[in-house]
């Protein structure tokens, strides 16, 4: 019969015993490991991955007319452009611009502009899609909440937006089909 | 200066902590120091075990809880999104179904061990209750979350237990529109069952705060049902019960992983995985298994007492089965705790679990059923007899067993040898202070 | 001292003992119902997996036998995939169906062919419609029936071949068909699988044996698409915790070794 029942075995600060420390080590990564699973719930699942990416049948949007569709719950301007709106685009000097950037980089295929219809000052709607709104001072897009201006290219010119709008992921799938995302 | 009676611990941050607030120094006392009979069996294991599930369950419920939908029109294809869809959404789904089995699993054995070792006798008396309230609040939960999948049995079990109050004379039927919200089991019930399932849980976490502070105040029971005399018959809990609860708590783990991944479904019921269709009843509606002795009472009263109508009578043998639990402390009066010593009483423990085992069996099948094909015995009649011990077990034998047993000589401490040692006594009753 | 004593080992046995009675009492379907065979599955056990083979052919016969009248609302086209589909062969397979979208910005809604990312179109937009089209019985949606039945593959397998003449004098009520395995026997569903009934795509012989097992097989992955993940986490996590069990309780019988106990 042992008296030693008290304070015993691996917990002095000096015998670090390899059982107890692999066992902790052990149950410390199985531990880890198993909180992923919780967290990686809160993740985007499979059906919300899944609409990640849109395919956009373009055909029946003649040149000069700018559709609206939604993709991962925002709304995404495409607008069919004609020949003087790419000029204006292509001719404008970079140090016109707030946030320089070529027209060519935006839009590869330059009939169509395909842009995140989200001001890059605080989050409106820009106007301009309908052929009654307006467009602002470069016949692009204008943002009622506080006016920002954006050109053909969708770059902002005046206002307080910082960047232009956003060119979402993008590829053509063939000349009338777009795929976005 | 500190409000506790120890010096606080740690140097630096954990010490200005604990000045102000003695979380450490409690911690260290309860926890760390605390004196437990070192004889604990592995049937002590049961409360740490608890206390894992209780955790697991809320965090794969609210987890789960990010992503369910409580409308009766979106619910069970919640389910199905959570099952197919979410990132690790079936593995979560089924650790919570699963866990409410093994959390009931643990409870039952935790119950048992108590009733064998006489854990519920003074000072106990309290804890054991805490403890009954906890089972009470378990049972709502679980009966409230088998409801939210939506499925056949969720509507038709929610259905029949809630029909079951309007058995209640006067104020029946108003009970039960105002339990519905609405004429039947419809989307405010659902609603509603959602909103207090979730919060249930966070009641029995406070109970069981209260179950283990009880718990401190007496100090464990042990398989002797002898007080420990000193510190010869204890050891601190840490790390002696924090490393046997780990290894208890790793190998009830295993059992249950092996259950979720490789046989998930099997404690469920598969007529589940059909959309609820109120205007089509299924043939047979089961409860969870942990419910179905009590539904087994529930179905066993068939006939009228005086002027209790039997679906009354029904709905109050069931509750009082749970309820003589409560007063179990005062119809055992035995000064004997544990079994061990208590040769009848043994014997009747276990015919007491296998009771509980048969009434369990008599739950699931039809009352009109034959047991044995040929013989005129229905599973009806069975379940008369399996109610009937029931309640004699508590309300009869355990009265007179604790006045006419003759138990065996308790030893005189933990540590001593029980064999060869010096009892008290052949013919020994407990000796005044090991009286409960 | 062993761990179980023999008090404790009663206990343990009856517990299991307990807990198969209770079990076995999900009981098999009323009324003269023979039960179905036990069958071989090439998903069953814990190294099961899916027979993509035969799921694909049981596709098949799902898209060309039942799904005229029945749907499976639970499962998505991209899901497909994970039978060995490529996304291009599952585009095709998709817009073979029309949705219903919108509205549009005329305010109606319209048709358009499916894509992957829609769930399998069902034959009727309700059940009352289905009802009306099929004599009062409502032809339920497949995508969980291999779980939702005591016997589950089984069960399903047996049901679809086990369109038998009825025994001698058996009075087969109008709108019924008898089967040998469904409760009551007299079922609303017609015999659905003749011999073939499908011209399988890699030439396998369409018998109504290998129809059924193809479509099972289908809707098994159906009910259960996580099957083959969680049965491979399921290995490692058990190993882990059998090995983590044995530490640990090494750990306390060394701990506990000079404790008198």
């Amino acid at each position: 019969m042992s008296d030693d029942t008290q304070d015993h075995g691996g917990h002095s600060g000096n015998r670090r015993d390899f059982l107890y420390l692999s066992a902790g080590a052990f149950a410390g990564v199985g531990g880890a490991i198993a909180l992923w699973p919780f967290v990686d719930s809160l993740n985007p699942a499979a059906d919300v991955l899944a609409l990640s990416t849109i395919e956009v049948d373009v055909s029946q949007v003649e040149v000069g007319q700018r559709v609206t569709v939604k993709w991962q719950g925002k709304p995404v301007f495409i607008d069919h452009r004609t020949e003087t709106a790419i000029e204006e685009a292509r001719d404008t000097p970079l140090s016109d611009l707030r946030d320089p950037q070529t027209d060519e980089a935006r839009a590869e295929r330059p009939e169509w502009l395909v842009v995140i219809g989200v001001c890059t000052h605080l989050g409106c709607v820009p106007k301009g899609q309908k052929p009654s709104e307006a467009r602002g001072d470069w016949g692009g897009w204008f943002c009622p909440c506080h006016a920002s201006h954006y050109d053909t290219s969708g770059r902002i010119r005046k206002g307080p937006a910082p960047l232009n709008l956003l060119v979402p992921p993008l590829s053509f799938l063939s000349d009338t089909n777009i795929k976005i995302g | 200066m500190s409000a506790g009676n120890q010096q606080p611990v740690g140097n630096g941050l954990v010490k200005w902590i604990d000045t102000r607030l003695p979380v450490f120094s409690y911690l260290q006392k309860e926890y760390a120091e605390f004196q437990s009979p070192k004889n604990f069996n592995w049937f002590w294991n049961f409360g740490a075990i608890l206390t894992f599930m209780l955790v697991l369950m809320i965090v794969t419920g609210i987890v789960l809880a990010m992503q369910y939908q409580p409308n009766t029109n979106l619910a069970f294809d919640s389910v199905e999104r959570i099952m197919r869809d979410v990132n690790f959404g079936w593995l979560l789904r089924y650790m919570h179904a699963n866990g409410a089995t093994f959390f009931f699993i643990a409870v039952y054995i935790h119950m048992f061990r108590g009733m064998y070792y006489g854990s519920y006798k003074n000072p106990r008396e309290l804890l054991w209750i805490l403890g009954v309230v906890i089972l009470l609040l378990m049972m709502a939960t679980a009966f409230m979350g088998y409801v939210l999948p939506w499925g056949q049995m969720s509507f038709w079990g929610a259905t029949v237990i809630t029909n079951l109050f309007s058995a209640i004379p006067l104020v029946g039927d108003s009970i039960v529109t105002l339990l519905w919200g609405g004429f039947s089991v419809d989307n405010p019930t659902l609603n509603r069952f959602f909103a207090l399932h979730y919060l249930f849980p966070f009641l029995i976490f406070g109970v069981v705060v209260l179950h283990v502070v009880a718990l401190h105040v007496s100090g464990s029971n042990n398989p002797l049902g002898v007080d420990p005399k000193g510190p010869q018959d204890t050891v601190p809990f840490h790390p002696y019960y924090t490393m046997k609860d780990s290894a208890g708590l790793a190998i009830f783990v295993t059992v249950f992983a092996f259950f979720v991944f490789f046989a998930p479904n099997f404690f469920g019921e598969p007529e589940n995985y059909l959309e609820a269709a109120p205007l089509n009843t299924p043939a047979h509606i089961v409860p969870e298994w942990y419910f179905l002795p009590f539904f087994a009472i529930l179905r066993s009263i068939t006939f009228d007492v005086w002027f209790i109508e039997a679906k009354l009578g029904g709905v109050i043998a069931m509750f009082a089965a749970i309820f003589v639990l409560f007063v179990l402390p005062w119809l055992d009066k035995s000064p004997v705790r544990s079994a061990k010593f208590r040769p009848v009483y043994k014997w009747f423990f276990w015919i007491f679990l296998l009771d509980c085992i048969l009434l369990g069996w008599v739950g699931g099948k039809t009352p009109d059923d034959l047991v044995f094909d040929g013989l005129s015995l229905k599973v009806l009649h069975l379940g008369w007899l399996s109610t009937f011990w029931y309640f004699f077990h508590f309300l009869i034998l355990l009265p007179l067993l604790g006045i006419f047993e003759r138990p065996k000589p308790l030893p005189k401490s933990i540590s001593e040898p029980v064999l060869g040692g010096g009892s008290a006594g052949a013919s020994a009753t407990a000796k005044p202070m090991e009286k409960a | 001292m062993g761990i179980v004593s023999n008090m404790r080992r009663t206990a343990a046995v009856a517990g299991f003992a307990a807990l198969a009675a209770v079990m076995s009492s999900a009981a098999f379907a009323a009324g003269d119902a023979k039960a179905p065979e036990d069958r071989d599955w090439h998903f069953e056990g814990i190294f099961g997996t899916v027979d993509r083979a035969s799921a694909q052919r049981g596709l098949q016969v799902y898209l060309e036998v039942c799904a005229g009248c029945h749907s499976l609302k639970q499962v998505a086209y991209r899901n497909l995939a994970d039978l060995g589909f490529t996304e291009a062969e599952i585009k095709v397979i998709a817009s073979g169906f029309d949705v219903t979208d919108g509205p549009n910005d005329e305010g109606e809604m319209f048709e358009r062919p499916a894509i992957p990312s829609d769930r399998f179109v069902s034959p009727f937009p309700n059940e009352e419609a289905a009802k009306a089209a099929n004599n009062g019985a409502n032809p339920p949606d497949l995508t969980l029936q291999v779980k939702a039945h005591p016997g589950g593959a089984d069960y399903i397998h047996a049901l679809l071949t086990g369109y038998v003449d009825p025994p001698a004098g058996t009075e087969v009520p109008e709108g019924s068909n008898y089967n040998a395995y469904f409760a009551g026997n007299f079922i609303a569903m017609p015999q659905p699988l003749f011999e073939d009934g499908v011209e399988y795509a890699d030439g396998t012989p369409a018998t109504i044996e290998q129809m059924a097992t193809d479509v099972v097989n289908f809707m098994q992955w159906a009910a259960e698409p996580e099957m083959e993940q969680r049965k491979k986490t399921g290995f490692k996590v058990v190993i882990f915790l059998i090995i983590l069990s044995a530490i640990l309780y090494a750990g306390k019988r060394k701990m506990w070794a000079n404790v008198d106990h």
